[in-house]
């Protein structure tokens, strides 16, 4: 257990992010890919897909406004989206965008929209905790290699 | 975007550290995070997020990259047909990527030619394995080649004597071998442009004269019946394996069952004619790179070869003259056009044949290529045309320069086409041309000419990129005096020319690198170049009206035919 308050508290936080399933391994992978070259790696990288993907959100926002439903298109896009959310191990975000596309494939218009609020949700939430996190991360200072959550 | 990492030598010794892998994904996330993985894995790496960028990447630097990485889902192009073209042009390894693991996706990027199909979320692990699926390419390669050498010795032992007898070589197997030689020659040498590297990979460059008689072959035994050894005894070059037609068999009928579902096949055959127009690929530079990759390996008569060069000198107006050319030579003319200083301003033909894959057709458009060669081969040599100014008769320029092309000159490239040669005939009396000199001038010229008389000349040196670009047409020339095209001298004859069916023999025959040298009506004169300044034009009596015009600048009369006799040294 880290001695450093902050470390400690990092710990914990980013614990609780994969226990309760936020995050998957992919996050991890992203971890072990920092190094002194890139030590904030990882911030990096989830900055850049929040940045990228809230044009992603729009354009599906966007096509669920124009009725009928263009499912073809709302699969494209969800599958776009599910593709970048894998690249940071968002593991809820993730599921919800399958749950999406199985909606489109099935033509099932109010699934899609309920779906999509819902991803919303975890798409936010996310984001906040792990903006929490990597502001815990910068004061803490550097850390050893990543843990494998528990 | 595009990040370059630069290009530096392929490999270092400690494999597969320093792959170049090439990774292509519209989602910039994923984009860093392959990059950071990749870099793990010491390889070196180039990121790009579209997938045209991608190839002209590819294309630009034909051996920059040992591999390439793309994600199936792309905007501008799908990943699959990326991934066609890269097989067809390139033919390196490629991995393709998606969050979606349905078993017919992945089914279909292994049928489009995936080496291997990732899932993402991908891990560093996964990534860290690649390196294998490029060195089993590379043996599989080494392997041909080397079959090949053996087959290309035997034919050049045989081939002299008969290069000059009657101009048809339309066998072209002589040349063909004599050039194959070359080409692996050049791989060795790796003289490549875009090959930093000593090793250059060895692989069958399917040119568009080598593909242009395998599609003839399929025709001929019809494509329900086809077999890669029915191809391979029809097409009759001799230093093809089965293998090398089997693979090439299964990519062309990927490639036509997908044109034909898209309708392509005509807008193929539209790019194909087009080839001829001037440039598409106005990107001379550009294409001539990119052609000049092709070319490097092509062995054959060049077929690729003309990417390269037509981005040369436009000057070599190729004008077609004759549809003979089918398939042959045709290209070279184009090729002087390339890396040649000279400023062409001429009209720059985008020597189709090359074009298709430069880029200029767009991806499609190499495929279509393909298709097209088959059935409208008067339309692709277009380049071959020569101009007919010079020469009032059409002869076939002598592919000769394809293979040079094949010498990555870093400009010139593009042995010019001293292709126009007559068929051997010509060729053969006379070459009388001063032989003494090609002896050097600089010019590998004298590689030719000396071939020219052997007939055979294997000349393999000629690295030096002899700018012999025969192409007598003074066109052609431009582009070449600048541009030493590595004219090699191949087995003298112009095996593929068609030639014979010019009867002016006299046009090229002494081209030789000399030639090249020849002052542009454009007003290069690289005279000094000329490395065959003693050619002895005189020899042979060219048409005269053919011959004129660009030579008058240079002190001796241009004697097409010496030309031509140099150019069939090339082909030794």
């Amino acid at each position: 257990m880290e001695r450093n308050p902050l470390r400690r508290q990092l710990q914990i936080m980013r614990k609780s992010l994969f226990d309760q399933g936020y995050l998957d391994e992919q996050f991890v992978q992203l971890e072990e890919l920092q190094d002194e070259s890139n030590p904030n790696f990882v911030e990096e990288v989830v900055t850049l897909y929040y940045r990228d993907s809230a044009r992603l959100i729009l354009n599906i926002e966007q096509a669920l406004e124009r009725k009928p439903y263009n499912f073809h298109k709302l699969d494209a896009y969800m599958h776009q989206f599910k593709g970048s959310s894998s690249s940071i191990g968002a593991k809820k975000v993730k599921a919800e965008s399958t749950l999406f596309r199985e909606y489109c494939k099935s033509g099932n218009g109010e699934g899609c929209m309920r779906c999509f609020q819902q991803l919303k949700k975890e798409y936010t939430t996310l984001r906040k905790k792990l903006e929490a996190y990597f502001q815990v991360a910068r004061q803490a200072g550097p850390m050893e290699t990543a843990c494998r959550p528990k | 975007m595009v990040v370059e990492t630069g290009f530096s030598s392929p490999r270092t010794d400690a494999f597969p550290a320093g792959l170049r892998v090439l990774v292509v994904d519209d989602d910039p996330t994923w984009l860093k995070i392959l990059e950071k993985m990749l870099k793990k894995c010491f390889y070196e790496v180039t990121t790009c997020c579209l997938a045209r960028e991608a190839l002209n990447l590819l294309r630009q630097r034909k051996d920059g990259y040992d591999i390439v990485i793309s994600d199936v889902n792309m905007p501008d192009m799908d990943g699959f047909k990326l991934l066609e073209h890269v097989g067809l042009e390139m033919d390196l390894p490629v991995i393709m990527m998606s969050v979606d693991g349905e078993i017919r996706r992945v089914m279909k990027g292994v049928q489009h030619g995936a080496c291997d199909y990732l899932l993402k979320p991908i891990r560093m692990k996964e990534l860290r394995n690649i390196w294998q699926h490029v060195f089993r390419k590379k043996i599989h390669e080494v392997r041909d080649i080397e079959s090949m050498e053996g087959i290309e010795s035997i034919h050049m032992a045989r081939s002299g004597s008969e290069l000059f007898d009657d101009g048809s070589f339309l066998g072209g197997e002589d040349t063909t071998s004599g050039r194959k030689r070359k080409d692996a020659d050049n791989k060795r040498d790796d003289k490549d442009l875009g090959d930093p590297s000593s090793t250059k990979k060895a692989r069958v460059v399917w040119t568009v004269d080598l593909h242009q008689k395998f599609v003839k072959a399929v025709n001929q035994i019809g494509y329900d019946k086809v077999g890669p050894k029915k191809i391979l005894d029809l097409m009759n070059v001799p230093w093809l394996t089965r293998e090398n037609v089997a693979s090439h068999l299964q990519k062309y009928r990927l490639y036509l069952s997908r044109l034909q579902k898209e309708g392509d096949i005509k807008n193929s055959f539209m790019g194909m004619k087009h080839s001829d127009t001037p440039p598409k690929d106005s990107t001379a530079g550009s294409g001539i790179r990119n052609s000049i990759n092709l070319t490097q390996d092509n062995v054959s008569n060049g077929s690729f070869s003309f990417p390269v060069n037509h981005t040369l000198a436009p000057s070599v107006d190729l004008k077609g003259h004759e549809g003979d050319r089918k398939g042959i030579t045709s290209g070279p003319m184009t090729e002087l056009k390339g890396p040649f200083p000279i400023d062409v301003s001429g009209p720059r033909k985008a020597k189709s044949s090359k074009i298709s894959f430069d880029h200029s057709l767009g991806s499609v458009d190499s495929v279509v290529n393909f298709a097209s060669f088959g059935p409208t081969d008067t339309a692709q040599y277009s380049w071959n045309e020569i101009p007919e100014i010079q020469f009032k008769q059409e002869y076939e320029p002598l592919q000769l320069e394809n293979r040079f092309s094949q010498l990555p000159l870093p400009g010139l490239q593009h042995h010019m086409l001293p292709e126009y040669l007559q068929p051997a005939v010509s060729v053969s009396p006379g070459p009388s041309i001063t032989e003494k000199e090609a002896t050097s001038s600089g010019f590998e010229v004298k590689s030719m000419y000396d071939d020219y008389r052997s007939n055979h000349a294997k000349h393999s040196s000629q690295t030096e990129a002899v700018g012999e670009s025969h192409s007598l047409n003074n066109q052609v020339f431009k582009s070449i005096s600048t541009t030493t095209s590595s004219m090699k001298s191949q087995d003298t004859v112009p095996n593929h020319l068609t030639v014979s069916e010019f009867s002016p023999k006299n046009l090229y025959e002494g081209v030789g690198a000399d030639d090249l040298q020849l002052c542009w009506p454009q007003g290069d004169c690289y005279a000094t170049n000329f490395g065959l300044q003693g050619l002895d034009c005189t020899e042979h009596n060219n048409p005269a009206t053919a011959l004129e015009t660009p030579f008058h600048l240079y002190d001796h009369p241009f004697d097409p035919t010496e030309y031509y006799a140099s150019d069939q040294g090339l082909f030794a």
